[in-house]
């Protein structure tokens, strides 16, 4: 089965071939590409993705005017009918700004750029996007960011938590994000943002060390769901 | 009209680069800084009949983020400013 998965670009965005890419690699079809000032998603869409990168320059507040563009309407009407939505990096940040997830992404507590691959637990197994993992099973996804920094206050963390709502965690020191929150769910489960690459995670590289595939099972979890729904 | 509206982080949200700011200050020999806290300050000419309603509705959709950032908007007349 050929999902129909449309991948959104805005002005800055940097990722958004590598989603493309990773898309047509478990779906089987070039998604659709839709730019940040259509007012309307194709129709029948099955999946879509916001990518990373510095939408407007991260000026004001990363993800903030990206949040704001015509696109996002649609994205927001589109969530609201269930239809999954991924945002990754950048993504995860419009999607905090657009209030399709809590939260806000800062500053890292370090003030530093951060570019690494780092470990991450599986907190949520019950997603379409994580339902091909086990709970507590360490993955490991590069993440390369500035803003990953997850703030939200007690009461929202423990509502996350009492809800199953944190998708991943990082297993060691990364951008001072609270309670080590690197992926946070709708409260249905079909919005996940992230600030980790599971696009630049899709396959072995021949050399010990580079490269990874734990990024696609994010993916293929994905495909999986829709396809037996 | 000019309008001026500043924008800081929440009191108890850690501000990373206020915090580096301070360490130089430090570093750099001045003593007695108890704390630095930096926001952001957004000027705008808007027609004289804006609203307070509408100034607040820009705030709280896009200048500000209300989950970690408080703001307060200043108003100037046009012959002062």
């Amino acid at each position: 089965m050929a999902l129909n998965a449309a991948v959104i670009t805005f002005p800055g965005s940097n990722c958004d071939r590598d989603m493309a890419v990773a898309l047509e690699t478990v779906t089987g079809k070039a998604p659709m590409r839709v730019w940040h000032g259509d007012a309307d998603l194709p129709a029948n869409l099955d999946f879509i993705a916001l990518p990373g990168g510095f939408s407007y320059g991260d000026y004001l507040r990363a993800g903030a005017m990206a949040a704001k563009s015509p696109i996002m309407s649609a994205v927001i009407k589109a969530a609201e009918r269930g239809v999954p939505v991924l945002g990754v990096c950048n993504g995860f940040q419009v999607l905090c700004e657009s209030e399709l997830l809590p939260g806000v992404l800062m500053r890292n507590a370090n003030q530093r750029f951060v570019c690494r691959t780092v470990g991450l637990e599986i907190a949520n197994t019950s997603s379409p996007f994580t339902n091909g993992f086990t709970k507590g099973e360490v993955i490991r996804v590069p993440v390369a960011h500035h803003d990953g920094n997850y703030f939200a206050d007690d009461a929202t963390l423990d509502a996350l938590e009492a809800e199953d709502r944190v998708a991943f965690r990082y297993t060691e020191p990364c951008n001072g994000s609270q309670r080590d929150i690197a992926g946070v769910l709708s409260s249905n489960g079909r919005v996940l943002g992230m600030m980790p690459h599971p696009e630049r995670a899709m396959e072995n590289a021949a050399h010990p060390g580079l490269g990874g595939a734990d990024g696609r099972r994010v993916f293929e979890s994905v495909v999986e769901s829709l396809v037996a729904a | 009209m000019k309008i001026q509206i500043l924008v800081r982080l929440k009191p108890g949200v850690l501000d990373p680069q206020g915090r580096a700011v301070h360490h130089s200050l430090e570093g750099m020999g001045f003593d007695g800084v108890e704390d630095v806290r930096i926001g952001r300050l957004i000027e705008m000419d808007v027609s004289d009949d804006t609203s307070e309603e509408t100034i607040k509705a820009m705030c709280d959709k896009l200048l500000a983020n209300t989950v970690i950032e408080d703001y307060s908007i200043k108003r100037f007349a046009a012959e002062t400013a």
